[in-house]
């Protein structure tokens, strides 16, 4: 194990995955000169070369497009968007072409394709360049959707999706980034996709969470220790294909469960959790699911209005507390 | 300077009895596939949309025709002819069409959707413009490979004004990429005519803003088709040139099945003057004068291609509907 970044973890993989198959290259704007725009891909031009790592216009919808029809006949793109809210210009490409291509031709075609980038809320990025952008891919068939809350699973999970014959989007953090961890220097290590973790063991209640709001409610679960609420944290890491059995296993231990997410509640990934642990844990359960969610309304600018668009910490005890039945200390 | 290439010496060889056999039996077969699928379509074996190309069929033949088997083709949704020409089995294209299990895609693309991998036809798309970026990423991954292949990307009039055609454009420029994109213009966008949709109606000259040689050429001529593309392919894979072709064409029938008469954007006058233009026709007569083909040569490709759509059609309508297991299958490539 080594310390490192997200950001480096990330670096890691492209590195170690790009020299175990000569097919894996990275595309983007300002991937290569530039080295990313948030610093990912540093070094990797100097290391593999412009053929590898290729520069390209500000044209999402063309080059993710060059990304799949490379990947329709052999290559193993990873197409950088330079944040995933430029996603959307692509948005054709990743549905209809991407996503579908396998099925539709009949199982001829399929498009190992990684399309990665910071996503999610930002610090006063305001309304089009902080917002929680899985909601508008996970709900594809033919899409797999990661969102990798720590550095070992930065590098563990965009190694498997290298390594995926299917259209993988894989949604970072510019919050994250910075964030150091302990990370496998061992090439062959890998996290499955489609595999949640327990990050925190506790007996009361299961919170499920990722990313920035995963970190939240481990602060939160420390706070609530001391009333003597033993919350237990599921990471999902992968959104689909979900791994609902480690979220059912938790609920069926704890009977209360908290969904936590930045995005905006409404239809969002919240509901869905919330829905199947009603299908399949109904009568496991001593409280209703509550959902934590970023507020129905685009981001703002000003810090105290952005403040109060996510989740706070303070928001996440409540409703723990709430499903638990139990008076604020 | 202008991008428009001059004709060289150095194009495809002389026609010949071979050769005239082929494009002539590779036109038929396409116009007697569409036609028997129109008649299916009535008879309500085909559902959904069905977008014929009867009066088109001279760009598909004469661009495939300069082809190697491992080069790409990728179309848009309306591209029965370019698949056939490609070389897929005219009976599972057409069980495709019928929705059924030997289908190219296994029934479930129908019309808008033939690929056939064994003859590296990249399929149908069917969201206009769509599919550019997507046949720039194959000529990408051919230099990528140090490949000689080139990829033949083709699309209507109606992709023209879609940004991608222009991030397409600019990037096979950009990185050399050994792309032969093939313009059908067949003047109608669905029912907005060229003029109702383009500032710059000339479509070949968007290739010279972007640095590519460019031409139009009568698509009605196969042998003129096959000109141009011979040199646009023999640039292509010798320095990795693209090259944007407009063919110019006229489709016969309605946008789809849903618009048979294809009457109010257009007159019947402008219909019936442009099927003199018949590409078949206009081949045939030129064959037979130029003694390529005698009337028993055609009176046989004709009997050929009629059997074999025959043979199509009882294929399709003989295979089974897709088991629903199929529903949940193909949506993931598994391990």
């Amino acid at each position: 194990m080594a310390v490192m970044t997200y950001r480096e973890a990330l670096n890691l993989a492209l590195r170690e995955e790009m020299k175990r198959d000569p097919r894996v290259f990275v595309i983007g704007e300002e991937v290569g000169l530039y080295e990313g725009a948030y610093k990912v891909t540093q070094g990797l031009l100097k290391e593999f070369g412009p053929k590898r790592v290729v520069d390209t216009p500000i044209a999402e919808s063309g080059f993710t497009g060059v990304g799949i029809g490379a990947a329709m006949v052999g290559l193993r793109p990873v197409v950088e968007m330079m944040t995933f809210n430029f996603a959307l210009l692509a948005l054709d490409q990743i549905v209809n072409s991407a996503a579908k291509m396998h099925y539709m031709s009949g199982g001829q075609y399929n498009v190992p394709i990684v399309i990665r980038g910071p996503g999610g809320p930002a610090h006063q990025l305001a309304a089009q360049h902080s917002q929680s952008m899985e909601v508008y891919f996970y709900h594809v068939p033919g899409l797999k959707v990661v969102r990798p809350s720590t550095p070992m699973d930065a590098k563990g999970l965009l190694k498997a999706a290298i390594r995926d014959d299917n259209p993988v989007v894989f949604i970072e953090s510019e919050t994250l980034y910075a964030v150091k961890g302990e990370v496998p220097e061992d090439p062959d290590f890998v996290i499955p996709l489609g595999e949640a973790i327990v990050r925190r063991e506790g007996r009361d209640v299961t919170v499920v969470a990722y990313m920035g709001m995963m970190y939240r409610a481990l602060e939160a679960a420390e706070e609530l220790e001391k009333e003597g609420i033993s919350v237990e944290i599921v990471d999902p890491r992968t959104l689909r294909p979900m791994d609902a059995g480690t979220i059912i296993g938790s609920v069926r231990k704890t009977h209360r469960a908290v969904v936590v997410e930045a995005g905006a509640g409404f239809a969002g990934m919240g509901s869905e959790i919330a829905a199947f642990i009603m299908e399949q844990a109904f009568d496991d359960l001593d409280a209703p699911v509550e959902r934590v969610t970023g507020a129905n309304a685009p981001m703002p600018y000003a810090r105290g209005l952005e403040r109060a668009k996510t989740p706070s910490k303070e928001r996440i005890m409540e409703a723990i507390r709430r499903v638990c039945y139990a008076e604020r200390s | 300077m202008a991008q428009k290439t001059e004709a060289k010496k150095a194009g495809p060889p002389a026609v010949d009895a071979e050769l005239a056999r082929r494009l002539l039996a590779d036109m038929m077969l396409i116009r007697r596939f569409e036609e028997k699928a129109a008649e299916a379509y009535a008879l309500g074996k085909i559902g959904g949309f069905l977008h014929l190309s009867i009066g088109e069929e001279a760009v598909a033949a004469g661009a495939t025709s300069v082809l190697r088997r491992d080069d790409y083709a990728i179309s848009t949704y309306r591209e029965h002819g370019h698949c056939l020409a490609k070389g897929c089995d005219p009976r599972r294209a057409m069980a495709e069409l019928f929705g059924r299990r030997d289908g190219l895609s296994k029934g479930k693309g129908g019309s808008m959707h033939l690929f056939d991998q064994s003859v590296n036809f990249l399929g149908g798309h069917a969201i206009v413009g769509a599919h550019l970026p997507l046949a720039a990423g194959v000529g990408f991954a051919i230099n990528y490979e140090g490949g000689d292949q080139v990829c033949v990307c083709y699309f209507g009039d109606g992709a023209v004004p879609e940004g991608e055609f222009h991030e397409a454009m600019n990037l096979s420029a950009l990185w050399k990429l050994p792309m032969i994109w093939i313009c059908e213009n067949n003047r109608y966008a669905m029912g907005t005519s060229l003029e109702r949709a383009l500032a710059q109606t000339e479509i070949w000259k968007f290739g010279e803003v972007y640095g590519i040689p460019s031409e139009p050429v009568d698509g009605m001529d196969v042998l003129a088709v096959r000109d141009v593309v011979g040199r646009a392919v023999e640039r292509a894979r010798t320095d990795k040139t693209p090259a944007l072709i407009e063919a110019r064409t006229y489709r016969f029938r309605g946008h789809s099945m849903r618009d048979p008469a294809g009457a109010v954007y257009r007159t019947k006058e402008e219909v019936e003057r442009e099927k003199l233009r018949d590409p078949i026709s206009l081949f045939r007569e030129k064959a037979l004068k130029a003694g390529w083909l005698s009337e028993a040569d055609v009176r046989a490709i004709e009997k050929d291609v009629n059997d074999r759509i025959d043979d199509a059609v009882a294929f399709a309508d003989a295979s089974p509907e897709p088991p629903v297991e199929w529903l949940l299958t193909d949506i993931y490539k598994e391990d």
